[in-house]
Protein backbone atom coordinates (compact mmCIF):
# COMPACT_ATOMS: atom_id res chain seq x y z
CA UNK A 1 0.00 0.00 0.00
CA UNK A 2 1.11 3.60 -0.97
CA UNK A 3 1.75 4.97 2.30
CA UNK A 4 1.63 8.21 0.62
CA UNK A 5 -2.14 7.72 -0.16
CA UNK A 6 -4.69 9.05 2.03
CA UNK A 7 -6.99 6.77 3.73
CA UNK A 8 -10.52 6.28 3.12
CA UNK A 9 -12.52 7.00 6.65
CA UNK A 10 -14.39 4.61 7.78
CA UNK A 11 -17.48 4.18 6.65
CA UNK A 12 -20.81 5.19 8.39
CA UNK A 13 -23.12 6.04 5.82
CA UNK A 14 -25.90 4.69 3.75
CA UNK A 15 -25.64 5.71 -0.30
CA UNK A 16 -28.14 8.28 -0.84
CA UNK A 17 -31.78 7.47 -0.80
CA UNK A 18 -30.77 3.80 -0.21
CA UNK A 19 -31.80 3.50 3.57
CA UNK A 20 -31.40 -0.18 3.71
CA UNK A 21 -28.28 -0.79 2.13
CA UNK A 22 -25.04 -0.45 4.07
CA UNK A 23 -22.23 1.94 3.09
CA UNK A 24 -22.01 1.53 -0.04
CA UNK A 25 -18.20 1.53 0.23
CA UNK A 26 -18.11 -2.30 1.30
CA UNK A 27 -18.92 -3.38 -2.03
CA UNK A 28 -15.75 -2.25 -3.24
CA UNK A 29 -13.62 -2.65 -0.62
CA UNK A 30 -14.75 -6.90 -0.08
CA UNK A 31 -13.88 -7.30 -3.51
CA UNK A 32 -10.75 -5.04 -3.77
CA UNK A 33 -9.36 -4.59 0.00
CA UNK A 34 -11.33 -7.16 2.22
CA UNK A 35 -8.67 -6.23 5.26
CA UNK A 36 -8.00 -2.68 4.47
CA UNK A 37 -6.70 0.02 6.52
CA UNK A 38 -8.84 3.46 7.04
CA UNK A 39 -8.81 6.19 8.81
CA UNK A 40 -10.90 7.05 12.09
CA UNK A 41 -12.49 10.17 13.35
CA UNK A 42 -10.32 11.22 16.23
CA UNK A 43 -7.13 10.82 13.22
CA UNK A 44 -5.93 7.39 13.77
CA UNK A 45 -6.24 4.67 11.48
CA UNK A 46 -7.26 0.89 11.55
CA UNK A 47 -7.93 -1.70 10.26
CA UNK A 48 -11.61 -2.69 8.68
CA UNK A 49 -12.80 -6.33 7.68
CA UNK A 50 -15.35 -6.37 5.47
CA UNK A 51 -15.53 -10.27 4.31
CA UNK A 52 -18.28 -12.56 5.94
CA UNK A 53 -15.41 -15.29 6.46
CA UNK A 54 -12.62 -13.21 7.73
CA UNK A 55 -14.69 -11.29 10.08
CA UNK A 56 -15.82 -14.74 11.44
CA UNK A 57 -12.23 -16.09 11.59
CA UNK A 58 -10.97 -12.86 13.39
CA UNK A 59 -13.77 -12.31 16.06
CA UNK A 60 -13.10 -16.08 17.42
CA UNK A 61 -9.41 -15.91 17.62
CA UNK A 62 -8.09 -15.36 20.67
CA UNK A 63 -5.07 -13.13 19.46
CA UNK A 64 -7.42 -10.27 19.24
CA UNK A 65 -8.77 -8.49 22.53
CA UNK A 66 -11.69 -7.13 23.27
CA UNK A 67 -9.98 -4.95 26.07
CA UNK A 68 -10.31 -1.00 25.38
CA UNK A 69 -7.29 -0.41 27.42
CA UNK A 70 -4.69 -2.80 24.96
CA UNK A 71 -2.66 -0.95 23.10
CA UNK A 72 -4.12 -0.30 19.70
CA UNK A 73 -7.73 -0.51 20.64
CA UNK A 74 -9.78 1.35 18.11
CA UNK A 75 -11.53 3.67 20.71
CA UNK A 76 -12.26 6.46 18.69
CA UNK A 77 -15.66 7.47 18.13
CA UNK A 78 -16.81 4.87 20.68
CA UNK A 79 -17.57 5.34 24.72
CA UNK A 80 -15.03 3.62 26.58
CA UNK A 81 -14.72 5.67 29.71
CA UNK A 82 -15.62 3.84 32.89
CA UNK A 83 -16.13 0.35 30.50
CA UNK A 84 -13.30 -1.12 31.44
CA UNK A 85 -15.22 -3.39 34.06
CA UNK A 86 -18.06 -4.40 31.53
CA UNK A 87 -18.01 -8.00 30.67
CA UNK A 88 -18.08 -7.12 26.90
CA UNK A 89 -14.71 -5.50 27.40
CA UNK A 90 -12.92 -8.56 28.95
CA UNK A 91 -11.02 -11.60 27.31
CA UNK A 92 -11.00 -15.22 28.22
CA UNK A 93 -10.83 -16.51 31.19
CA UNK A 94 -12.42 -13.29 32.99
CA UNK A 95 -14.70 -12.86 30.18
CA UNK A 96 -16.43 -16.85 30.77
CA UNK A 97 -16.48 -16.40 34.43
CA UNK A 98 -18.19 -13.61 34.23
CA UNK A 99 -20.38 -14.37 31.54
CA UNK A 100 -21.87 -17.77 33.34
CA UNK A 101 -23.46 -15.40 35.57
CA UNK A 102 -25.60 -13.96 33.55
CA UNK A 103 -26.53 -17.34 31.11
CA UNK A 104 -28.82 -18.89 32.63
CA UNK A 105 -31.42 -15.50 32.71
CA UNK A 106 -31.52 -15.86 28.77
CA UNK A 107 -31.37 -19.59 27.65
CA UNK A 108 -33.68 -20.44 25.40
CA UNK A 109 -35.62 -22.01 27.95
CA UNK A 110 -35.51 -19.03 30.60
CA UNK A 111 -37.05 -17.00 27.19
CA UNK A 112 -39.82 -19.64 26.50
CA UNK A 113 -41.22 -18.94 30.15
CA UNK A 114 -40.97 -14.98 29.45
CA UNK A 115 -43.14 -15.46 26.00
CA UNK A 116 -46.40 -15.40 27.58
CA UNK A 117 -45.39 -12.35 29.05
CA UNK A 118 -43.77 -10.31 26.39
CA UNK A 119 -46.88 -11.46 24.42
CA UNK A 120 -48.86 -9.71 26.62
CA UNK A 121 -47.15 -5.90 26.80
CA UNK A 122 -47.04 -6.50 22.98
CA UNK A 123 -50.96 -6.67 23.10
CA UNK A 124 -51.21 -3.59 25.72
CA UNK A 125 -49.04 -1.61 23.53
CA UNK A 126 -51.05 -2.51 20.69
CA UNK A 127 -54.11 -1.55 22.21
CA UNK A 128 -52.80 1.57 22.92
CA UNK A 129 -52.06 2.36 19.94
CA UNK A 130 -55.65 1.56 18.07
CA UNK A 131 -57.12 3.66 21.27
CA UNK A 132 -54.77 6.33 19.57
CA UNK A 133 -55.65 6.62 16.46
CA UNK A 134 -59.35 6.30 16.88
CA UNK A 135 -58.86 9.36 18.89
CA UNK A 136 -57.14 11.05 15.62
CA UNK A 137 -59.92 9.83 13.86
CA UNK A 138 -59.18 8.53 9.94
CA UNK A 139 -56.39 10.92 9.15
CA UNK A 140 -54.68 10.10 12.71
CA UNK A 141 -50.74 8.45 12.85
CA UNK A 142 -48.85 6.71 15.54
CA UNK A 143 -45.07 6.51 15.53
CA UNK A 144 -45.00 2.88 15.85
CA UNK A 145 -41.15 3.89 17.53
CA UNK A 146 -42.65 5.38 20.49
CA UNK A 147 -45.47 2.96 20.89
CA UNK A 148 -44.50 -0.48 20.75
CA UNK A 149 -40.51 -0.71 19.49
CA UNK A 150 -38.94 1.41 22.15
CA UNK A 151 -41.28 0.38 25.03
CA UNK A 152 -41.51 -3.21 24.55
CA UNK A 153 -37.68 -4.14 25.01
CA UNK A 154 -37.38 -1.42 27.59
CA UNK A 155 -40.44 -2.58 29.65
CA UNK A 156 -39.20 -6.13 29.47
CA UNK A 157 -35.36 -6.00 30.21
CA UNK A 158 -36.70 -3.51 33.33
CA UNK A 159 -38.64 -6.18 34.08
CA UNK A 160 -35.53 -8.74 34.15
CA UNK A 161 -32.98 -6.16 35.56
CA UNK A 162 -35.41 -4.71 38.39
CA UNK A 163 -35.03 -1.56 37.02
CA UNK A 164 -38.61 0.84 37.69
CA UNK A 165 -39.54 1.46 34.34
CA UNK A 166 -40.96 4.37 35.63
CA UNK A 167 -37.28 5.89 35.02
CA UNK A 168 -37.65 4.84 31.63
CA UNK A 169 -37.18 8.98 30.23
CA UNK A 170 -33.77 8.96 31.90
CA UNK A 171 -32.41 5.41 31.11
CA UNK A 172 -33.63 5.81 27.31
CA UNK A 173 -32.62 9.55 26.75
CA UNK A 174 -28.82 8.66 28.44
CA UNK A 175 -28.74 5.71 26.19
CA UNK A 176 -29.58 8.07 23.33
CA UNK A 177 -27.17 10.35 24.22
CA UNK A 178 -24.53 7.63 24.39
CA UNK A 179 -25.24 6.05 21.10
CA UNK A 180 -25.05 9.40 19.35
CA UNK A 181 -22.27 9.73 16.53
CA UNK A 182 -22.86 13.42 16.72
CA UNK A 183 -23.00 14.48 20.62
CA UNK A 184 -19.41 14.94 21.57
CA UNK A 185 -17.24 12.52 23.44
CA UNK A 186 -17.59 14.62 26.46
CA UNK A 187 -21.36 14.39 26.28
CA UNK A 188 -21.31 10.94 25.79
CA UNK A 189 -18.44 10.35 28.93
CA UNK A 190 -20.92 12.24 30.86
CA UNK A 191 -24.34 10.62 29.83
CA UNK A 192 -22.52 7.21 30.77
CA UNK A 193 -21.96 8.53 33.83
CA UNK A 194 -25.10 9.73 34.60
CA UNK A 195 -25.96 6.36 34.09
CA UNK A 196 -23.49 4.98 36.31
CA UNK A 197 -24.34 7.03 39.16
CA UNK A 198 -28.30 6.32 38.75
CA UNK A 199 -27.12 2.27 38.38
CA UNK A 200 -25.21 2.96 41.67
CA UNK A 201 -28.09 4.23 43.74
CA UNK A 202 -30.47 1.17 42.07
CA UNK A 203 -27.63 -1.12 43.39
CA UNK A 204 -27.75 0.07 46.86
CA UNK A 205 -31.56 -0.12 46.80
CA UNK A 206 -31.17 -3.35 45.65
CA UNK A 207 -28.92 -4.69 48.67
CA UNK A 208 -31.33 -3.29 51.63
CA UNK A 209 -34.40 -4.77 49.79
CA UNK A 210 -33.85 -7.34 46.79
CA UNK A 211 -36.40 -8.30 44.29
CA UNK A 212 -36.63 -11.11 41.96
CA UNK A 213 -34.43 -10.23 39.15
CA UNK A 214 -31.21 -10.19 37.79
CA UNK A 215 -29.14 -6.83 39.51
CA UNK A 216 -30.64 -8.51 43.25
CA UNK A 217 -29.19 -12.42 42.11
CA UNK A 218 -25.44 -9.78 41.15
CA UNK A 219 -25.89 -7.86 44.36
CA UNK A 220 -26.36 -10.47 46.84
CA UNK A 221 -25.04 -13.72 45.14
CA UNK A 222 -22.28 -12.75 43.44
CA UNK A 223 -20.80 -9.13 44.90
CA UNK A 224 -21.56 -10.46 48.60
CA UNK A 225 -19.68 -13.36 48.33
CA UNK A 226 -17.02 -11.55 46.97
CA UNK A 227 -17.26 -12.86 42.98
CA UNK A 228 -18.01 -9.63 41.44
CA UNK A 229 -16.76 -5.97 42.73
CA UNK A 230 -19.73 -3.13 43.13
CA UNK A 231 -18.24 -1.36 40.09
CA UNK A 232 -18.58 -4.58 37.98
CA UNK A 233 -21.97 -4.86 38.98
CA UNK A 234 -22.95 -1.72 38.17
CA UNK A 235 -21.07 -2.19 34.65
CA UNK A 236 -22.95 -5.12 33.87
CA UNK A 237 -26.45 -3.19 34.64
CA UNK A 238 -25.45 -0.69 32.25
CA UNK A 239 -24.42 -3.30 29.62
CA UNK A 240 -27.30 -5.20 30.22
CA UNK A 241 -29.41 -2.47 30.33
CA UNK A 242 -28.45 -0.41 27.44
CA UNK A 243 -28.05 -3.34 24.98
CA UNK A 244 -31.32 -5.01 25.94
CA UNK A 245 -33.57 -1.86 24.81
CA UNK A 246 -31.45 0.12 22.44
CA UNK A 247 -30.90 -3.10 19.81
CA UNK A 248 -33.87 -4.82 20.12
CA UNK A 249 -36.38 -1.60 19.27
CA UNK A 250 -33.96 -0.93 16.29
CA UNK A 251 -34.92 -3.92 15.16
CA UNK A 252 -38.50 -4.13 15.57
CA UNK A 253 -38.96 -0.87 13.72
CA UNK A 254 -36.59 -1.84 10.84
CA UNK A 255 -38.52 -5.01 10.54
CA UNK A 256 -42.11 -3.47 10.70
CA UNK A 257 -40.99 -1.23 8.05
CA UNK A 258 -39.55 -4.15 5.47
CA UNK A 259 -42.62 -5.77 6.41
CA UNK A 260 -44.74 -2.72 5.38
CA UNK A 261 -42.76 -2.28 2.26
CA UNK A 262 -42.90 -6.32 1.17
CA UNK A 263 -46.61 -7.11 1.06
CA UNK A 264 -46.19 -10.55 -0.45
CA UNK A 265 -44.08 -11.49 2.64
CA UNK A 266 -46.41 -9.96 4.95
CA UNK A 267 -49.43 -11.92 3.31
CA UNK A 268 -46.95 -15.18 3.86
CA UNK A 269 -46.15 -14.78 7.28
CA UNK A 270 -49.84 -14.23 8.20
CA UNK A 271 -51.01 -17.43 6.76
CA UNK A 272 -47.94 -19.43 8.01
CA UNK A 273 -46.31 -18.03 10.98
CA UNK A 274 -44.13 -20.67 11.33
CA UNK A 275 -41.88 -19.38 8.99
CA UNK A 276 -41.82 -15.75 11.37
CA UNK A 277 -38.61 -17.12 12.75
CA UNK A 278 -36.67 -17.86 9.80
CA UNK A 279 -37.84 -14.18 8.74
CA UNK A 280 -36.56 -13.08 11.56
CA UNK A 281 -33.39 -14.17 11.18
CA UNK A 282 -33.63 -12.76 7.61
CA UNK A 283 -33.87 -9.27 9.25
CA UNK A 284 -31.33 -9.32 11.47
CA UNK A 285 -28.82 -10.47 8.64
CA UNK A 286 -30.69 -7.75 6.22
CA UNK A 287 -30.53 -4.83 8.48
CA UNK A 288 -27.13 -5.65 10.74
CA UNK A 289 -27.72 -2.51 12.67
CA UNK A 290 -24.47 -2.35 14.69
CA UNK A 291 -22.94 -0.30 12.83
CA UNK A 292 -19.70 0.80 14.99
CA UNK A 293 -17.78 -2.93 15.38
CA UNK A 294 -17.46 -5.18 17.10
CA UNK A 295 -13.59 -4.03 17.21
CA UNK A 296 -10.46 -5.28 19.07
CA UNK A 297 -6.95 -5.06 19.28
CA UNK A 298 -4.49 -7.85 18.16
CA UNK A 299 -2.18 -8.85 21.28
CA UNK A 300 0.05 -11.00 18.79
CA UNK A 301 1.01 -10.80 15.18
CA UNK A 302 -2.13 -12.20 13.18
CA UNK A 303 -2.62 -12.68 9.71
CA UNK A 304 -6.10 -12.29 8.07
CA UNK A 305 -7.33 -12.78 4.64
CA UNK A 306 -3.96 -13.28 3.69
CA UNK A 307 -3.03 -9.69 5.61
CA UNK A 308 -0.53 -9.38 8.47
CA UNK A 309 -1.91 -7.84 11.11
CA UNK A 310 0.89 -6.39 13.63
CA UNK A 311 0.41 -6.89 17.64
CA UNK A 312 -0.84 -3.05 19.15
CA UNK A 313 -2.92 -2.61 16.39
CA UNK A 314 -6.80 -2.51 15.78
CA UNK A 315 -9.30 -3.50 13.69
CA UNK A 316 -13.26 -2.60 12.96
CA UNK A 317 -15.32 -5.53 12.03
CA UNK A 318 -17.86 -4.41 9.64
CA UNK A 319 -20.89 -6.93 10.24
CA UNK A 320 -23.03 -4.99 7.92
CA UNK A 321 -20.73 -5.71 5.22
CA UNK A 322 -20.18 -9.59 6.16
CA UNK A 323 -23.82 -10.29 6.44
CA UNK A 324 -24.10 -8.76 2.47
CA UNK A 325 -20.71 -10.86 1.40
CA UNK A 326 -22.43 -12.17 -1.79
CA UNK A 327 -19.78 -15.44 -1.24
CA UNK A 328 -21.82 -16.36 2.27
CA UNK A 329 -25.44 -14.83 0.94
CA UNK A 330 -26.53 -15.42 -2.70
CA UNK A 331 -28.51 -12.61 -4.07
CA UNK A 332 -27.26 -10.98 0.03
CA UNK A 333 -29.11 -7.25 -0.96
CA UNK A 334 -32.54 -8.94 -1.36
CA UNK A 335 -34.83 -10.11 1.86
CA UNK A 336 -35.88 -13.48 1.67
CA UNK A 337 -37.55 -14.80 4.34
CA UNK A 338 -37.25 -18.26 3.56
CA UNK A 339 -33.30 -18.16 3.06
CA UNK A 340 -32.10 -21.07 3.88
CA UNK A 341 -29.00 -20.33 5.89
CA UNK A 342 -29.97 -16.77 7.15
CA UNK A 343 -29.31 -17.84 10.93
CA UNK A 344 -25.43 -18.11 10.02
CA UNK A 345 -25.64 -14.27 9.93
CA UNK A 346 -23.55 -12.32 12.64
CA UNK A 347 -25.73 -9.77 13.47
CA UNK A 348 -25.36 -10.43 17.22
CA UNK A 349 -21.09 -10.95 16.80
CA UNK A 350 -19.38 -14.19 16.55
CA UNK A 351 -17.20 -15.85 19.20
CA UNK A 352 -17.38 -15.98 23.01
CA UNK A 353 -18.68 -12.57 23.03
CA UNK A 354 -21.84 -13.38 20.74
CA UNK A 355 -24.95 -11.55 21.77
CA UNK A 356 -26.33 -13.20 25.52
CA UNK A 357 -29.46 -11.94 24.70
CA UNK A 358 -29.87 -13.20 21.28
CA UNK A 359 -32.89 -15.69 22.28
CA UNK A 360 -34.72 -12.46 23.99
CA UNK A 361 -33.93 -10.77 21.13
CA UNK A 362 -35.49 -13.17 18.71
CA UNK A 363 -38.25 -13.49 20.89
CA UNK A 364 -39.47 -10.11 21.21
CA UNK A 365 -38.99 -9.64 17.22
CA UNK A 366 -41.08 -12.77 16.61
CA UNK A 367 -43.95 -11.51 18.63
CA UNK A 368 -44.11 -7.88 18.21
CA UNK A 369 -43.86 -8.48 14.53
CA UNK A 370 -46.35 -11.29 14.20
CA UNK A 371 -48.91 -9.68 16.59
CA UNK A 372 -48.35 -6.56 14.62
CA UNK A 373 -49.14 -8.71 10.75
CA UNK A 374 -52.51 -9.73 12.45
CA UNK A 375 -53.85 -6.98 14.55
CA UNK A 376 -53.08 -4.28 11.79
CA UNK A 377 -53.34 -6.28 8.37
CA UNK A 378 -53.93 -2.75 7.10
CA UNK A 379 -50.77 -1.26 8.33
CA UNK A 380 -48.75 1.09 6.25
CA UNK A 381 -46.65 3.85 6.24
CA UNK A 382 -48.14 7.67 7.10
CA UNK A 383 -45.36 9.66 5.43
CA UNK A 384 -43.50 9.12 2.06
CA UNK A 385 -40.66 6.35 2.62
CA UNK A 386 -38.04 9.19 1.80
CA UNK A 387 -39.48 11.44 5.20
CA UNK A 388 -39.19 8.26 6.95
CA UNK A 389 -35.94 9.59 9.32
CA UNK A 390 -33.32 7.13 9.66
CA UNK A 391 -30.73 6.86 12.29
CA UNK A 392 -27.86 7.34 10.39
CA UNK A 393 -26.00 9.35 12.91
CA UNK A 394 -26.27 6.39 16.01
CA UNK A 395 -24.31 3.91 16.30
CA UNK A 396 -27.22 1.61 16.20
CA UNK A 397 -28.96 1.81 13.07
CA UNK A 398 -32.43 2.39 12.86
CA UNK A 399 -35.41 4.71 12.57
CA UNK A 400 -35.77 8.00 14.91
CA UNK A 401 -39.91 7.20 14.36
CA UNK A 402 -42.04 5.64 12.14
CA UNK A 403 -45.34 6.85 11.42
CA UNK A 404 -47.76 4.29 10.30
CA UNK A 405 -51.37 4.12 10.30
CA UNK A 406 -53.91 1.70 9.24
CA UNK B 1 -21.93 -39.45 12.65
CA UNK B 2 -20.52 -38.81 16.56
CA UNK B 3 -20.62 -35.73 18.11
CA UNK B 4 -18.38 -34.42 21.34
CA UNK B 5 -19.28 -31.02 22.52
CA UNK B 6 -16.48 -29.02 24.81
CA UNK B 7 -18.76 -27.72 27.73
CA UNK B 8 -15.94 -25.66 29.04
CA UNK B 9 -15.47 -23.32 26.36
CA UNK B 10 -19.44 -23.21 25.24
CA UNK B 11 -20.33 -19.24 25.82
CA UNK B 12 -23.94 -19.98 26.04
CA UNK B 13 -25.33 -18.84 22.88
CA UNK B 14 -28.38 -21.24 23.00
CA UNK B 15 -28.13 -21.47 18.63
CA UNK B 16 -27.67 -25.19 18.47
CA UNK B 17 -30.73 -25.77 20.83
CA UNK B 18 -32.93 -23.36 18.49
CA UNK B 19 -31.29 -25.51 15.64
CA UNK B 20 -31.53 -28.86 16.97
CA UNK B 21 -33.68 -29.30 19.72
CA UNK B 22 -33.73 -32.71 19.71
CA UNK B 23 -30.01 -33.20 19.83
CA UNK B 24 -29.11 -30.19 22.19
CA UNK B 25 -29.86 -28.92 24.99
CA UNK B 26 -28.86 -26.27 28.03
CA UNK B 27 -28.39 -26.41 31.48
CA UNK B 28 -29.68 -24.11 34.13
CA UNK B 29 -26.71 -22.00 33.63
CA UNK B 30 -26.69 -21.89 29.83
CA UNK B 31 -23.86 -24.58 29.06
CA UNK B 32 -24.60 -27.16 26.21
CA UNK B 33 -26.02 -30.82 26.91
CA UNK B 34 -25.48 -33.42 24.65
CA UNK B 35 -28.79 -35.46 24.27
CA UNK B 36 -27.57 -37.48 21.54
CA UNK B 37 -24.55 -37.60 20.42
CA UNK B 38 -25.00 -40.51 17.85
CA UNK B 39 -28.04 -38.47 15.89
CA UNK B 40 -29.63 -40.22 13.15
CA UNK B 41 -29.20 -39.52 9.15
CA UNK B 42 -32.19 -36.78 8.91
CA UNK B 43 -30.56 -35.10 11.79
CA UNK B 44 -27.11 -34.64 10.31
CA UNK B 45 -28.11 -31.17 8.20
CA UNK B 46 -29.13 -29.48 11.27
CA UNK B 47 -26.26 -30.72 13.31
CA UNK B 48 -23.51 -29.36 10.80
CA UNK B 49 -25.50 -26.44 11.09
CA UNK B 50 -25.45 -26.00 14.79
CA UNK B 51 -21.25 -26.86 13.91
CA UNK B 52 -21.60 -24.36 11.56
CA UNK B 53 -23.06 -21.64 13.89
CA UNK B 54 -22.09 -22.53 17.00
CA UNK B 55 -19.99 -18.97 17.91
CA UNK B 56 -17.44 -20.80 20.66
CA UNK B 57 -16.63 -23.74 18.24
CA UNK B 58 -17.37 -26.18 21.21
CA UNK B 59 -19.22 -29.03 18.85
CA UNK B 60 -17.50 -31.65 16.66
CA UNK B 61 -18.16 -34.73 15.00
CA UNK B 62 -15.38 -37.74 14.47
Amino acid sequence: MDPMKALIPLPTQPPPGCPFSPPQEYTELRIEHPVSRVSMPDGSWAWLLTRYSDIRSALSDPRFSSDVNAPGFPRSGMVTAGEGSSLIRTDPPEHGRRRRMLTHSFTVKSVSALRRRIQQITDQLCDEMEKQKRKDGPDGSVDLVRSLALPLPSLVISLLLGVPYEDRALFQSITATVLSRVNTEDERTTARKELRAYLDHLVAGKEADPGDDILSELVHERMREGQLTREEVTGTATLLLIAGHETTANMIGLGALTLVRNPRAADELREDPSLMPGAVEELLRFHSITRSGPRRAAIADVEVGGQPIKAGEGIVCAVASANRDPEQFPDADTVDIRRRNAQHHIAFGYGVHQCLGQSLARAELEISLNTLLTRFPELRLAVEFAEVPFRSDMLVYGCHALPVTW
Amino acid sequence: MKISIDTDNCCGAGQCVLIAPEIFDQDDDGIVILLDPTPSDEMHDAVEDAIAICPADVIHVE
